[in-house]
């Protein structure tokens, strides 16, 4: 069996599956319970100034009849004393040495930082992860996604934070930016260990509609909320594989974002984390769900031949390029197994509404034909058929040599002639 | 009218069949949206097609699972405006259930039949209507019978505003509706309220206890009105034809079956019960003894399983009920003291021919279900109305070819489906439509 030790930023745990910062990670009660089911690490949920939750708090998005796909808070840091956070998190420390645990923080003032670091790290803290992401309630008080959003704060909160640590750092990022580029490189050049992202969206999760009031609903008001869940899952992997493929950047990376199963958490992985953190689907579905993670993560490793979780950040980090180098001769068509169709013709109105039109029904069966001639190679009924297997999209040789659009503009390489484009 | 509340359609408080749960019960919202989450809206969808009326079901149960419960009672009503009962009736599993893709991909298929009931109940509830009655067109049409077949007709023509009067022998409309659906797929007090609901379009006069022919003549129809639609179903149960059929505890299958959906049967005493046939209404009686407490209650077919014209279906749930069977057989008499007692079975052979051997067996009830007799002959005195093997010859829109004259149901196609019948008198309505354009 594959070995799932991990170490990120110098942050050990038995395997790369942490609790995110969140309701899941609120005390040591939980936590234990959570390492108990098999959880490697676990970020506490953010210390921070004194604050006061309202009543309700989390919004979800209903997906297709799937609850909770895309879910929202706004909920803010840890409302319990700061004493009986650190006694917990001494407790845990205690009872489970060989798992990580991570102090996730968010004060204001220099001194505020220097004094809170010191007694997360007498608590026993593995690591510290300083909240520069949380985007509603915080921020307006000029903490999470304040500081995320500005390279410079970032950096100098940052550069204290190190300052007074004798335990790895962590920057957790706010996904609410045009490029996250920016804002790892000035946490880097804070001197951070390594950073975590993403940290919440910037949303409004629904609207009442009796009562025309966005949801969560507070009495007769809303506010924006943080949206996660499985849905967020792309825009994390795009921003995790953006910093893991600068080559300026470097640091280690804690990924986060709509990670429901052991397939997630290994896009993360492949995508250049090398600790996966988790908080909506455990609020979803319970702590029980990191047997899954950890089984599947195990098979796949012991499946490509992968000894250790090192080996296996950061694999797919090449296969992401840009556009312009993309090979436009690279050709494949749709093929339907017609021993595997079940006569849905989903694909056929897929083809003919939103697509290139190249999908036909035919007269004496349910088995859609695909008109190879005009098939752009799409993917869209692959994506709508219901039937795994049944749509796979067949590589095509046409002769032409591979080919980018850069390779075009700049030296003239043939493209071969344009489908569909009729 | 159109309320339920028309005094002619009374029917006992007390009935025999409010003994039987419902097969299919009734969805929640909550269960409703999540079988509806599951259909996979195919394009052309094969249920769709399977359906005599043409539903668009992968649209209504996509509005179901968007929580849109009129939009989808729309679609289902504006295609038949039979939905409620056909949502309870209809041989689903041979329709659009049995159409649906999942079963091609081993899945279970979406419960169509128990979305279009939760949909359509909803609308009943609600007292939500589609559709409304045009302006009048100054033209009146007969309608003879106040079954399916009619009441579908009606329902178009008044859209059309052309006035409509029903003739029914009985004194309740629905026709089998209401008198012979099986009452675990739905009671009589739903046929009339569907009914009442249908009617509530307005400017139907029904006039209950008229039996055309008797009270009033077709000559008297046709002189007084600018069509005439025959929907009058199928007339009384076939009989054998062989000794001791007139013994007590020896009923015609669809007239018992009355008996228990409008008032109360005395099964005292009753310990075997025999059911001659291999049809759906045979399986129906089978099912509706063993849930009235009959210990004992066999199917006597002239072939085997697999020959009955019946439902696989349906003969699979009469058997989880513990019915029996007996089969290659075919009461050739019977016989008791005062009212039946035995039955003589004569064996049949493989073609369901008499072998000559016979046994017999006991039997203090016996319901009689091998068909009913066509009506077709009621028109036979009309020229140019063709009457085929009892049932009335027409074109795919239901006229005779006689001027006028128009049909659907079961008087036209020999004994079919709710579904049927309402897709025949829609169609016939549209029919008049254009005649009398």
């Amino acid at each position: 069996m594959a070995d799932l030790t991990t170490n990120c930023a110098g942050i050990r745990s038995p395997n790369p599956f942490w609790l995110a910062s969140a309701p899941p990670a609120n005390s040591g009660g939980q936590v234990q319970r959570a390492f108990d089911a098999g959880w490697g690490g676990a970020v506490w949920k953010t210390l921070g100034q004194p604050i006061q939750n309202v009543s309700s708090r989390f919004g979800g998005h209903t997906i297709g009849g799937v609850r909770g796909a895309g879910f929202n808070n706004i909920e803010l840091i840890t409302d319990r004393p700061l004493e009986v956070n650190f006694r917990e998190i001494y407790e845990t420390k205690k009872k489970y040495p060989k798992h990580a645990v991570i102090v996730s923080l968010m004060v204001e003032t220099e001194a505020e930082w220097k004094d809170i670091i010191a007694r997360s790290i007498d608590a026993g803290a593995d690591g510290l992860e300083l909240n520069f992401g949380c985007p509603h309630g915080m921020c307006e008080r000029g903490m999470g996604s304040a500081v995320g959003q500005e390279p410079k704060v970032n950096e100098r909160i940052t550069g204290w934070a190190v300052q007074y640590s004798t335990v790895p750092v962590l920057i957790k990022l706010t996904p609410n930016v045009g490029d996250i580029n920016p804002h790892g490189l000035a946490a880097r050049r804070g001197g951070a260990h390594g950073v975590s992202l993403i940290n919440t969206i910037k949303s409004i999760i629904g609207v009442d509609l009796d009562r025309m009031v966005p949801e969560p609903r507070v009495g007769g008001l809303s506010t924006n909320g943080g949206y996660c869940g499985a849905a967020v899952k792309p825009i994390a992997l795009h921003m995790v594989a953006q910093l893991a493929r600068n080559p300026g950047f470097g640091l280690p990376i804690s990924g986060i974002g709509g990670v429901c199963n052991w397939r997630d958490a290994v896009e993360f992985i492949l995508l250049g984390a090398s600790s996966v953190q988790v908080c909506t689907e455990v609020m979803l579905r319970g702590y029980r769900i990191v047997e899954d993670l950890i089984e599947g993560l195990s098979t796949y490793m012991d499946t490509h031949g992968v000894a250790t979780v090192d080996q296996l950040v950061g694999r797919a980090v090449r296969g992401y390029s840009e556009w312009g180098d993309l090979d436009l001769n690279y050709e494949t068509v749709a093929r339907i197994d017609a021993k595997e169709c079940i006569g849905c013709q989903l694909c056929v109105t897929a083809c003919h509404d939103g697509a290139h039109q190249c999908i036909h029904p035919q007269p004496d069966t349910r088995v859609p034909r695909v008109d190879e001639s005009e098939c752009v190679g799409c993917n869209l009924c692959k994506i709508v058929c219901p039937v795994p297997g049944c749509i796979t999209m067949a590589q095509v040789d046409n002769g032409y040599a591979p080919a980018t659009w850069n390779q075009h503009v700049h030296a003239g390489a043939a493209l071969r002639p344009k489908k569909g484009a009729h | 009218m159109g309320d339920g509340s028309n005094p002619g359609w009374a029917i006992p408080a007390e009935r025999a069949e409010a003994a039987f749960a419902d097969y299919k019960p009734a969805y929640s919202a909550g269960q409703a949206v999540a079988e509806a989450w599951r259909c996979l809206y195919c394009s052309d969808a094969p249920c769709t097609q399977a359906c005599p009326t043409h539903i668009d079901v992968p649209q209504f149960i996509r509005k179901i699972a968007a929580g849109n419960d009129e939009g989808a009672a729309r679609s289902i009503l504006a295609a038949n405006v039979l939905g409620t009962s056909c949502a309870r009736v209809c041989p689903v599993e041979t329709l659009c259930v049995g159409a649906c893709v999942y079963n091609q991909l081993g899945h279970p298929p979406i419960q169509i039949g128990r979305l279009q009931r939760y949909a359509t109940d909803r609308a009943l509830d609600a007292g939500w209507r589609f559709d409304h009655a045009g302006p009048d067109s100054g033209r009146s049409v007969a309608l003879i019978g106040a079954g399916p077949a009619s009441l579908a007709c009606a329902h178009e023509l008044r859209k059309a505003g052309h006035r409509c009067v029903v003739f029914e022998k009985r004194d309740v409309v629905g026709g089998l509706n209401t008198t012979g659906v099986a009452p675990y797929k739905m009671r009589a007090d739903t046929a009339l309220r569907e009914a009442a609901w249908v009617l509530g379009i307005g400017g139907c006069e029904v006039r209950t206890g008229v039996e055309v022919g008797r009270e009033v003549s077709l000559a008297d129809l046709e002189r007084e009105f600018d069509a005439v639609f025959f929907g009058a179903g199928l007339g009384a149960d076939t009989r054998l034809g062989v000794a001791g059929e007139d013994l007590p505890g020896v009923y015609g299958a669809v007239a018992f079956i009355e008996a228990l959906k409008l008032g109360v049967v005395d099964l005292a005493g009753v310990r075997h019960a025999l059911v001659v046939g291999g049809g759906n209404t045979a399986i129906d009686g089978v099912r509706e003894l063993l849930t009235l407490g009959v210990p004992s209650v066999s199917l006597v077919y002239r072939g085997v399983q697999a020959g009955m014209p019946g439902y696989a279906h349906e003969w699979s749930a009469a058997q989880v009920k513990g019915a029996k069977a007996e089969w290659h057989a075919a009461p050739v008499a019977f016989e008791g003291e005062g009212r039946v007692q035995r039955a003589v079975l004569g064996r049949m052979d493989a073609s369901k021919r008499p072998t000559g051997d016979t046994y017999t067996i006991a039997a203090d009830l016996v319901l009689v279900a091998i068909g009913q007799g066509k009506l077709g002959a009621l028109l036979a005195g009309l020229p140019g109305v063709r009457i085929d093997k009892g049932v009335v010859v027409a074109d795919a829109d239901g006229f005779t070819g006689r001027p006028k004259w128009y049909v659907g149901g079961d008087a036209r196609n020999g004994g079919k489906e709710v579904v049927n019948a309402a897709a025949e008198g829609k169609a016939a309505a549209l029919a008049i439509c254009r005649a009398l354009a």
